[in-house]
């Protein structure tokens, strides 16, 4: 066990009682904003202190209100990449990446976190002249360079445009997949959750809603902590070919899936998330559609909601596969549990930011 | 008429100026300190100690300059070491740097407001104990605060009066600082061209003073924003 919370603060009209324990890889607060998970990372990193309860890290205790322990931020060993990134404005972008290192348990070499984030250009600068990506791409780097025991991340892409975000995304896969070290992500986005996250944690009003896998959570139809729109499924894929015409085609768990071309060589792993309202749903034969990818299989579950969009929950080899239909189109298609349809999903439905490592 | 200072209106102006630095530089450390607390602490009792800074710039001077001299009497609860100050350039310098002192905390004060708290928790995550964070965050980001409240400060002590001649009296060579010297000139027929002169002597330090403090913080503006 990596990171274990179990805290509570009362405030009036908000009461916070959060309680999970994060394995290694990347753990994903996931919420709307005043769902209260900017106050779960600050008490982890002791910016905040709750209430009452405990927080232990690797097996050392950072915080427990019956014990009277409470350590200092400065002696938590966290690296804290924050929303806005705050840099500190009077330093260079090398003074800023060496800030942490003075008091880290071990020193870290320089050259090859700068080379990974690719900011070796911009050393001798000040924050007053970086652009919103590399201001977080330093951020990143003066967290790491403190050796931490976990990072934390709050929303650290919140403040970027999506070309930005698009820069910052694979320097967290990166992150997760060839450090060793865990992270504590904040995000409030489906599409970077389904990308990063190896464990979820869904946060409402202050409690944990449900905790597991990102598949699993995220392809359960009770979670949707930022709403209807962000409700869709995530499916581990392999890349199986690229072809000339500009598409990848994916093999998930035996059936085809074409997307829009995917850097990466033929084999590697892809996790694509498929956004509920994305899919049309068919019974019986589709006949012919311009649409390429068709993911047969079986209503598992039906969820109204609120409103007139139901929905519908359909196994299919690939994994598990949510799609959001009307009411009105359910009954007149006798949707029931059990039957046999098939999910449709337009190529470019398939959106960029859905798909990562 | 020389363009020259006399020796007396020289003695003066050289007093001025000793006793102005030490009341800045001696009073630097705790304007500090308690700029620091009142803008990020809260404590019982806060309002009392910003009332109590502030109350010099209120009360007439020569309210504050009797009050020093009561408390450091002979008879007063500091007569301990009310002789390091009566009667000396010392007690001159007292005088000015009390007087002087809501000028610099406040300047101070805004200053240490102006920076985002944040960035010393963020530099507290990053290992620091608080006082390097201090030292290396916030005592740079308020440096042209600082730098505005001591030029403040130096020009208010270099302007003293009222407090200072009635603590220490108006003693040639010792506590005859510029002001009260131009005050004296006033008095005896035939001073007001060495009074012209210290007047003009004085808006000139005055002057140089705070173009000295404006291009200091300028630049150190100009680093801040990263050019």
């Amino acid at each position: 066990m990596s990171l274990s919370v179990h805290i509570r603060r009362d405030r009036p009209g908000f009461t916070l009682d959060i309680g999970f324990d994060a394995p290694g890889g990347l753990t994903v607060l996931f919420g709307r904003s005043g769902s209260g998970k900017t106050s779960v990372i600050d008490a982890v990193a002791g910016l905040a202190r709750p209430d009452a309860g405990r927080i232990v890290l690797q097996g050392r205790v950072l915080f427990d209100s019956a014990a009277r322990e409470d350590l200092p931020p400065e002696r938590r060993g966290l690296g804290y990449i924050f929303q806005e990134g705050r840099l500190f404005p009077h330093m260079t972008v090398r003074q800023n990446l060496g800030y942490g290192r003075r008091f880290a348990a071990r020193r870290m070499d320089l050259s090859p976190v700068v080379e990974m984030l690719g900011i070796g250009h911009l050393l001798d600068r000040r924050p007053g002249a970086l652009s919103g990506g590399e201001k977080q791409r330093v951020a990143i780097g003066r967290a790491l360079l403190s050796d931490p025991r976990m990072l934390l991340a709050d929303e650290p892409m919140a403040a970027l445009d999506a070309a930005r975000k698009a820069e910052i995304l694979p320097y967290f896969e990166r992150l997760r997949d060839e450090t060793d070290v865990p992270i504590l992500y904040v995000s409030h986005d489906a599409a970077e959750v389904a990308r990063l996250a190896t464990t979820v944690v869904a946060v409402e009003d202050g409690r944990v809603a449900r905790i597991g896998p990102a598949a699993e959570v995220l392809g359960d139809p009770g979670v949707a902590p930022t709403g209807v729109r962000a409700i869709g499924a995530v499916i581990e894929t392999r890349i199986a070919a690229h072809h000339p015409d500009g598409l990848t085609e994916l093999d998930a768990g035996g059936v085809p899936l074409f997307l829009p071309h995917v850097d990466r060589p033929a084999g590697s792993p892809l996790r694509v998330r498929i956004a509920a309202h994305e899919v049309v749903l068919a019974r019986g034969d589709p006949g012919v559609l311009s649409a390429l990818n068709r993911l047969p299989g079986t209503i598992s579950a039906l969820r109204e909601g609120e409103g007139p969009g139901m929905i519908v929950t359909l196994d299919t080899p690939a994994g598990r596969l949510l799609v959001r239909v009307t009411r009105r189109s359910a009954q007149a298609m006798g949707l029931e549990v059990g039957q046999p349809c098939t999910g449709i999903v337009k190529t470019v439905a398939l959106a960029r930011e859905d798909v990562g490592g | 008429m020389t363009f020259w200072l006399g020796p007396e209106a020289q003695a003066a102006l050289w007093l001025s100026l000793k006793v102005s630095f030490w009341a800045t530089v001696a009073s630097l450390p705790l304007g500090l300190f308690v700029a620091h607390a009142l803008a990020r602490w809260s404590f019982p009792g806060k309002q009392v100690l910003n009332g109590m800074v502030l109350l010099p710039l209120i009360l007439p001077p020569v309210v504050t300059g009797y009050l020093l001299l009561l408390a450091l009497g002979p008879q007063g609860p500091l007569g301990t070491i009310g002789t390091l100050f009566a009667f000396r350039w010392t007690g001159a310098a007292l005088a000015a740097g009390v007087m002087a002192f809501p000028l610099m905390v406040r300047a101070i004060r805004l200053s240490i407001e102006a920076v985002d708290p944040k960035l010393e928790d963020a530099a507290r995550t990053l290992g620091a104990p608080r006082a390097w964070v201090f030292v290396t965050v916030t005592l740079p980001l308020i440096l042209p605060g600082i730098l505005t409240g001591a030029v403040l400060a130096f020009a208010k002590a270099m302007g003293e009066f009222g407090a200072t001649i009635t603590f220490v009296s108006n003693i040639p060579g010792e506590t005859r600082t510029l002001p009260t010297a131009i005050y004296t000139f006033l008095q005896v027929p035939g001073g007001e061209v060495e009074a012209l002169k210290l007047v003009a002597v004085s808006v000139g330090v005055a002057m140089g003073a705070l173009l000295v403090s404006e291009w200091l913080s300028a630049r150190v503006a100009r680093r801040i924003a990263g050019r």
